[in-house]
């Protein structure tokens, strides 16, 4: 996109530097002059939040690791230790705790604003898929940071995950044993487990720079969906959409602080405050909020298919149903992008989500009764909704008409 | 000229500014946790005074005490001792303080010292060296009964911490 | 303006996290009204330490709190006992030190409380097999489990006290014999009591190890002159027990809402300039 670039060295250090590095010319390309669509909601803020929250969690992280003690028998003293004793530690644990919350529910807003606009479209295939790879490596860091503090719900976490692997034919036992680094969880599942949790940030980290270069190659998608036709479509990244987004984080970071300060562990839960002890299971395990969804599709599978046993199914229905993710640009061939142009899509879209929002509740519900049936229909409508919906809807739904360009749309809007 | 051109864009720069210097506020007031956590807890400040009873400890003996995560001499002299150390002319001295300088008056009895040699840390031997007070094992430095220092590299004689005689008996370090 | 977009981004956010949270049942605990609630909560100080006094001469025979120091309890905060007085408090207490001649030695303020067993399994054999457990954090290793909607609420209450609540309900939910109110076995025989076990409304399976611990007048308040009497009853020495258990969970509960008071204010008075920064930048741009 060096065509957009009106930068000139200013003077000879400059024009030195540009000649070795052009990292002024970059930054001056990608993160100022870069045109972006004029017509672009708040819901596209979440970008830039979803990178300050990978920053607080950074920061916040290896200062924590500072005071943290990953051993077994001083885990869950040492994280209060940095409760009770750490200069201003209580916030800075309470921030990294809140933080992955807020984390995850901005990635999923995230998400399901690419999902509702279709950005996941060509020429957006990779930038979803990278997206995608994100959130795995989300989910992962996610849930080893939860098995530091070593309360009950991090050991009974750590046992019931880790033993999802065991479901594998054949090489379950053994990659079981060498994910733990024990026949069961103990201090080499948690050393691991602090030392991953300590590297993934950084790989994150990696791939938003490819998700955002990604971004970069075929520019944003927009509200209407309809690519850019010319420079009146579009406006310099800085100043509009920075402070835009600046205004977002700030916004964000209220309901961040609200817990952070007010209602530190209201997110979380109870039984974590109990040290783990491998004898005595909590009566209601649960995982974290962000995962129940997941959860509740590893639930659901409670009977055998055919020759593979209910617990395999489960972790075969779990992981298809982030594996879908990675297939959803080839699952919807709508040439139609944007939500707001699909009569039909919108109505499955919004299905989708009111379903995705019960799994997560389900996750949580005790697994009897009503339960377990609509954990059942709900997991049934997650894959219906990308197996046979979505490629039934690119065929049969007629759009409405779109608007030939984005200045268009945004004229036509300014004047209803 | 210049007045004319705020004139039109006061308002603008006003909200600019403001917001700026809000935001900068909000840094400022972010970094400094971020770095302060990186001082001494409040575990750690708690033993930054500690309280001693000497009488334990017999005459011509010394123990080894921890403060601050330093190793700490407590003596209890001979008489013999205090007037060897007194005897000294202040102009044999390398680094040149007299008795009551290395004590507490009306506690001579004890000497209270950082136990790490002054040249590059090592703990001394005591009872030993040219001076019958302590020797460095590491570099070869020799103290006198005063903890000063008499012969070798180390520079300085042996750091007194900050501490006070809360009783005849009790003493009160840091 | 798109605030439309902001807030049901917030609600979905909040929705999702609040659909964690599934209703568990159990018998209705009645919520207390606590000092320490709400966004300018802060402990009270008399309360504190007469639920210390509880603690100590009730509680501390059997439970103990090893994350609390000595030196905590002059704390900011907290019971608001003067360093002096905290002085003479640890010095009552012997504490194992291996550096000590003997083992053990008179502890300082910045000791952390002894332990009342040596070992978890010694606590077990004194206790029929059940474990005291440690007070540092349980007020925050309790709850309370609302039901649907109610719980979607205290995300926006920030309701934090489920621990003292239930602390409170179990102290006072003691029954001499197995109530009428007693759930049945599943097959329908009436509940019965295990040997060494009590019935308690509130604890999970309602058969308790721990025999009531609390009755009237069983600890002496000392009432500063000038001061109101308080009760000497079972529900007044639950009330200050589960308050100063959550002190021990929260030392710095006080601190950091007053902080996070600030800090909240700070943000939306920056919102708000933020919001004025980017309607001045977009004025003039169709979008």
């Amino acid at each position: 996109m060096s065509e957009h670039s009106t930068y000139t060295p200013g003077n000879g250090v400059e024009k030195w530097l540009d000649e070795r590095l052009p990292i002024i010319r970059f930054s001056k390309e990608h993160l100022m002059d870069f045109p972006t669509p004029k017509n672009l909601n708040y819901w596209w803020t979440f970008g830039a939040i979803l990178v300050m929250c990978l920053g607080i969690q950074i920061v916040t992280g290896i200062i924590l690791a500072m005071h943290y003690t990953p051993h077994v028998s001083m885990a869950f003293d040492s994280v209060e230790h940095i409760r009770r004793d750490v200069n201003g530690g209580r916030m800075i644990q309470a921030f990294h705790a809140v933080g992955a919350s807020m984390f995850f529910a901005a990635v999923y807003i995230h998400i399901f604003r690419g999902m509702y606009f279709g950005s996941y479209k060509a020429p957006r295939e990779i930038l979803w898929i990278l997206g995608v790879l994100i959130f795995v490596l989300m989910m992962a860091t996610a849930f080893m940071g939860y098995v530091l503090p070593w309360g009950q719900m991090s050991g009974w976490a750590a046992t019931v995950i880790t033993n999802i692997f065991a479901a594998i034919p054949v090489i379950g036992t053994p990659l079981l044993e060498l994910l733990r680094g024990g026949f069961s969880v103990g201090n080499p599942t948690l050393n691991r487990f602090f030392s991953l949790h300590y590297l993934l940030p950084f790989v994150i980290a990696a791939v938003v720079a490819l998700h955002i270069w990604a971004l970069h190659v075929p520019g944003n998608n927009n509200p209407t969906g309809v690519d850019v036709k010319d420079s009146r479509d579009t406006l310099p990244f800085h100043p509009y959409y920075t402070m835009k987004d600046a205004f977002g984080m700030v916004l964000f970071l209220i309901p961040f602080v609200w817990f952070a300060f007010f209602a530190p562990d209201i997110l979380g839960h109870p039984d974590n405050y109990i040290q783990f002890s491998s004898t005595v299971t909590p009566a209601h395990i649960v995982p974290e909020w962000y995962f129940l969804p997941f959860y509740a599709i590893l639930r659901a599978i409670d009977f055998n298919i055919l020759f593979i046993d209910s617990k395999l199914g489960g972790v075969i229905f779990f992981g298809g149903s982030i594996v879908i993710l990675f297939f959803l640009p080839w699952l919807d061939t709508s040439k139609v992008r944007s939500g707001n142009f699909r009569p039909m899509f919108k109505w499955f879209y919004w299905l989708f989500v009111i379903n995705f929002v019960a799994l997560t509740y389900l996750g949580a519900a005790p697994a009897e009764g009503i339960y377990v049936v609509l954990a059942k229909i709900c997991t049934a409508y997650y894959f219906i909704h990308f197996l046979i919906v979505l490629p039934l809807l690119s065929r049969i739904e007629t759009p409405r008409p779109l608007p030939t360009s984005i200045s268009e749309s945004v004229l036509s809007k300014s004047h209803a | 000229m210049a007045t004319q051109a705020q004139h039109s864009t006061t308002r603008r720069d006003f909200i600019f500014v403001a917001t700026g210097s809000v935001a900068a506020v909000g840094a400022a007031a972010t970094v400094w946790p971020l770095i302060n956590q990186m001082n001494p807890d409040a575990s750690t400040l708690a033993l930054a005074s500690i309280e001693f009873d000497v009488s334990a400890i017999p005459e011509g003996q010394s123990v080894t005490i921890m403060w601050r995560g330093l190793p700490v001499f407590v003596r209890h002299r001979t008489p013999a001792e205090i007037e060897e150390a007194k005897a000294v002319p202040l102009s044999d001295l390398k680094d040149p303080a007299t008795d009551e300088q290395r004590t507490k008056e009306g506690h001579e009895q004890w000497l209270i010292m950082i136990a790490n040699c002054t040249h590059l840390g090592c703990v001394p031997v005591g009872d030993a060296g040219d001076f019958d007070g302590w020797f460095c094992p590491c570099h070869g430095s020799h103290y006198d009964t005063a903890g000063r220092i008499r012969k070798g590299p180390a520079p300085t004689n042996l750091v007194l911490p900050p501490y006070e005689f809360l009783s005849d008996t009790l003493v009160q370090i840091g | 303006m798109n605030i439309k977009t902001i807030l049901s981004a917030l609600i979905l956010s909040f929705g999702m996290g609040a659909a964690a949270q599934a209703a568990e049942a159990g018998v209705a605990i009645e919520k207390q009204s606590w000092s320490f609630a709400g966004i300018f909560g802060t402990y009270d100080e008399n309360q504190l330490q007469r639920g210390f006094q509880v603690y100590r001469e009730v509680c501390a025979s059997c439970h103990g709190a090893r994350l609390i120091a000595f030196r905590n309890l002059a704390e900011a905060g907290g019971p608001g006992f003067s360093e002096e007085q905290v002085k003479a408090l640890a010095a009552e207490y012997e504490v194992a030190d291996p550096a000590a001649d003997g083992g053990f030695r008179t502890a300082v303020p910045a000791d952390r409380w002894p332990s009342p067993f040596a070992t978890e399994q010694d606590a077990r054999d004194a206790n029929g097999g059940a474990l005291p457990p440690d007070f540092s954090v349980l007020a925050k290793a309790r709850g309370v489990s609302d039901p649907f909607p109610f719980w979607v609420f205290n995300y926006f209450t920030g309701y934090s006290e489920g621990g003292p609540d239930y602390i409170h309900a179990l102290l006072t939910g003691y029954h001499d014999e197995v109530p009428e109110t007693a759930p049945h076995n599943s097959d329908g025989t009436p509940f019965e009591l295990a040997e060494g076990k009590y019935y308690n409304d509130y604890f999970p399976g309602h058969a308790i190890g721990m025999a009531p611990p609390l009755q009237d007048e069983l600890v002496t308040y000392t009432v500063a002159e000038g001061e109101a009497e308080v009760p000497l009853t079972v529900d007044q020495y639950a009330t200050d027990v589960a308050a100063f258990m959550m002190w021990m969970a929260e030392p710095h509960l006080a601190g950091r809402k007053q902080t996070g008071f600030v800090v909240l204010l700070f943000l939306v008075i920056f919102a708000g300039l933020m919001y004025a920064t980017k309607r001045k930048i977009w004025a003039g741009i169709e979008h």
